[in-house]
């Protein structure tokens, strides 16, 4: 096929999960492989290719000037900029350090920071993409299913705009005729706030669910953390709740920070 | 005969992570040599102190996405001996199935995606389809029956959500038990295949003696709990990691390096698994030894693969094992949180992987400590290169380098493990 879309994979600061979640379509491998052609891919290839690409997935958060530099020279090669899961939607679980002062997770982290810091690069705190450059598709989960993956690139493949949920875990939940464990069990529940595309397993498996798709458009925050007080948490619970997969989105920080 | 060489890798490809080497010979000596991890730390043991200990495990799964499950078990079981909490059998067997499942996903990733191409003389796997076609799909079977495994138990293939302090919010249904394991039983036949497959590739002779550690158990093949055990001799309570083994700080690389206390860097992984565990390997697994012909204990690291295709196998085994067994029944999970300080170890596809937490009496974590097996590996991975390259002298600089970078590879190496942070003891006094 002539009119392959051209695919890289990056990775920035994140744990691999999104590339495995990619490589974890296996079954669906040929249609991958008849409708992209794979030019960067440093976990799964030797060869890997310069641009210009139709479509980059970019795993992890920005952290320091030598990420911030491979970005801005990729959004300038790519077509179409993934934001491939939390990591580079919301900067994921390692946020949460950036409520921690640096010098004090830096300086009693490795026994002679500047040592290494020295010869590297500065630390900086964790940033999703869409702080320096323009994102086309925020693909968000942790990981993001691979359906969603998927659908990304089904939709570059028609030039189409990708279908992806923003509406809240709730709609997914109800669909699989589950009972609402915050309404009924007083179990404090995420699902109400945050973007569904996991297919709400958590709550399916008789869990809370923690938010790790980040928030939904238009989450009501403070009316679901006035819920969970209400149900008898405390505040640090629910600093912890919303300070977790996206505590640095406008929605979750305001509930996060609050006394 | 080459005295002149350097050896430049910016970005070590078919790794998870991001590192690279350098090696610079010269007069015939090596002047520089250097496995530098350059991806960014993300302070994992900052950001855990003022967490809850429910959601220790939740948090550090996402230090790597390779190994999600050790390092949720790790945490799982450091919270419970800290907060003296008893795990009833079913949740023991759940676990290591939930582990095997992760090991054979791993192992997969490696042997056929990462590994198998340098020794088949291709770029990468998707570049084998054409000609190999039924080895890329042996891998992708067996890659996800591993996932599958992990998602049948924990819920999700990719940091799994079910497994809790205690037990699993929801036990796996009967019904798709058994179709895992009509599967299990069917993939046996690839993974015999897979242990053939490598040993039919011409791995490198390079034998270097080193001390080799892992978890050991008298009744099982260890990989959720054991004693610490190694080839010189070691054999300590998992609690007492600290005292067998000290990192230190290198400056060009973000990841610590590892010795044993007193002695040197030393080797984790499949490799020492199997050398320190042989006999508790299922029969198969060693009846399949026997026929290639590997023979413990084995000292050449890149006889790694091997090492890993023959888990896969006991994986299998192992993974019927338990689900012949276990009663899948609704348990209790109620516990009590309380203060106190715990510890684990689990083994993960790369190696020995450690967790210590210490809790106040609300259950909100005060110090956290993280050992990962990529940085018990880093040192001796620059030990073993140190002996390879002057022994692969006379190869042109392209293959020397591809040997260097098969020789990381065989380890497995997990760089966003290994820059996860490192160990403080000020943190908890901030």
């Amino acid at each position: 096929m002539a009119n392959k879309l051209k695919l890289a994979v990056f990775k920035m600061t994140g744990c691999a999960g999104c590339q495995m979640e990619f490589l974890r379509l296996e079954e669906e491998l040929p249609f991958v492989l008849e409708n992209a052609d794979i030019r960067y891919f440093v976990m799964a290839k030797r060869q890997n290719l310069e641009g210009p690409y139709d479509v980059s997935f970019v795993e992890g958060s920005i952290s320091t000037p030598r990420e911030l530099d491979e970005l801005r020279e990729l959004r300038s090669k790519s077509r179409i900029l993934v934001a491939f899961g939390d990591c580079a939607c919301h900067g994921c679980v390692p946020s949460i350090l950036n409520w921690i002062l640096p010098d004090v997770a830096a300086n009693t982290a490795y026994e002679d920071f500047h040592a290494i810091h020295s010869k590297k690069e500065s630390y900086r705190k964790i940033c999703p993409l869409d702080e320096f450059v323009s994102v086309d598709v925020h693909l968000r989960g942790c990981p993001p299913h691979k359906n969603t993956i998927l659908e990304v690139l089904r939709s570059a493949t028609l030039g189409a705009k990708p279908f992806l949920r923003r509406h809240p875990v709730c709609v997914e939940c109800k669909l699989k005729e589950n009972i609402c464990i915050l309404t009924f069990e007083g179990r404090s529940c995420m699902g109400p706030v945050t973007s569904a595309g996991c297919g709400a397993i958590c709550p399916t498996a008789n869990r809370e669910c923690e938010g790790c798709y980040g928030p939904m458009s238009d989450a009501n925050a403070s009316s679901l953390a006035e819920k969970f007080l209400e149900i008898g948490l405390a505040r640090d619970d629910v600093t912890r709740k919303f300070r977790k997969y996206a505590g640095i989105t406008p929605a979750f920080s305001q509930e996060a920070e609050k006394q | 005969m080459s005295r002149e060489r350097d050896i430049q890798v910016g970005y070590i490809s078919r790794v998870e992570g991001q590192g690279s080497l350098e090696i610079r010979v010269s007069s015939g000596n090596i002047e520089e040599l250097r496995f530098e991890i350059f991806e960014p730390p993300k302070f994992f043991e900052a950001f855990l102190v003022g967490r809850h200990c429910s959601e220790v495990h939740e948090l550090t799964s996402r230090i790597c996405g390779i190994c999600p499950v050790p390092h949720q078990i790790a945490a799982l079981r450091a919270v419970e001996n800290a907060m003296g909490i008893d795990v009833s059998d079913q949740t023991r067997d759940l676990r290591r199935l939930m582990n095997y499942g992760n090991h054979i996903q791993s192992h997969i990733l490696n042997l056929y995606f990462l590994a198998a191409p340098d020794y088949l003389g291709y770029e990468s796997l998707l570049s084998m389809v054409k000609e190999h076609l039924t080895t890329v799909k042996r891998a992708l079977k067996l890659k996800k029956l591993g996932n599958d495994l992990v998602e049948l138990v924990g819920g999700r293939a990719i940091h799994p959500i079910s497994a809790v302090i205690n037990g699993f919010t929801k036990i796996p249904e009967k019904e798709d038990v058994e179709l895992v394991r009509k599967r299990l039983l069917d993939a046996k036949q690839d993974a015999r295949d897979t242990v053939e497959f490598f040993s039919s590739l011409e791995m490198p002779e390079f034998i270097r003696k080193c001390e080799h550690v892992a978890l050991s158990s008298p009744e099982e093949f260890a990989i959720n709990e054991g004693f610490l055990v190694s080839t010189e001799g070691i054999r300590a309570e998992e609690q007492r990691y600290r005292e067998c083994f000290k990192e230190t700080q290198v400056d060009y690389s973000w990841s610590k390096h590892s010795e044993i206390v007193g002695r040197g860097s030393f080797l984790v992984g499949p490799l020492a698994r199997v050398n320190l565990n042989f006999e508790r390997l299922s029969h198969d697994a060693k009846r399949l030894a026997k026929e290639a012909g590997f023979r413990v204990p084995n000292f050449n690291p890149f006889m790694a693969h091997m090492a890993r295709a023959l888990e896969i196998v006991n994986a299998i085994d192992n993974c019927i094992d338990i689900i012949d067994a276990v009663p899948l029944k609704e348990e209790d999970r109620s516990y009590e949180v309380r203060s106190g300080m715990g510890s684990a170890v689990t083994e993960a596809p790369r190696g020995i992987l450690y967790h210590m937490y210490e809790f106040g009496e609300d259950g909100v974590v005060k110090k956290a400590d993280i050992v990962t097996p990529t940085a018990q590996n880093a040192k001796n991975i620059e030990n073993d290169l140190r002996e390879l390259v002057p022994s692969i002298a006379d190869l042109p600089d392209d293959e020397a380098t591809l040997r260097c970078e098969m020789l990381v590879r065989a380890y497995d190496p997990c760089i966003s493990c290994s820059v996860h942070y490192i160990n403080l003891d000020k943190v908890g006094d901030r």
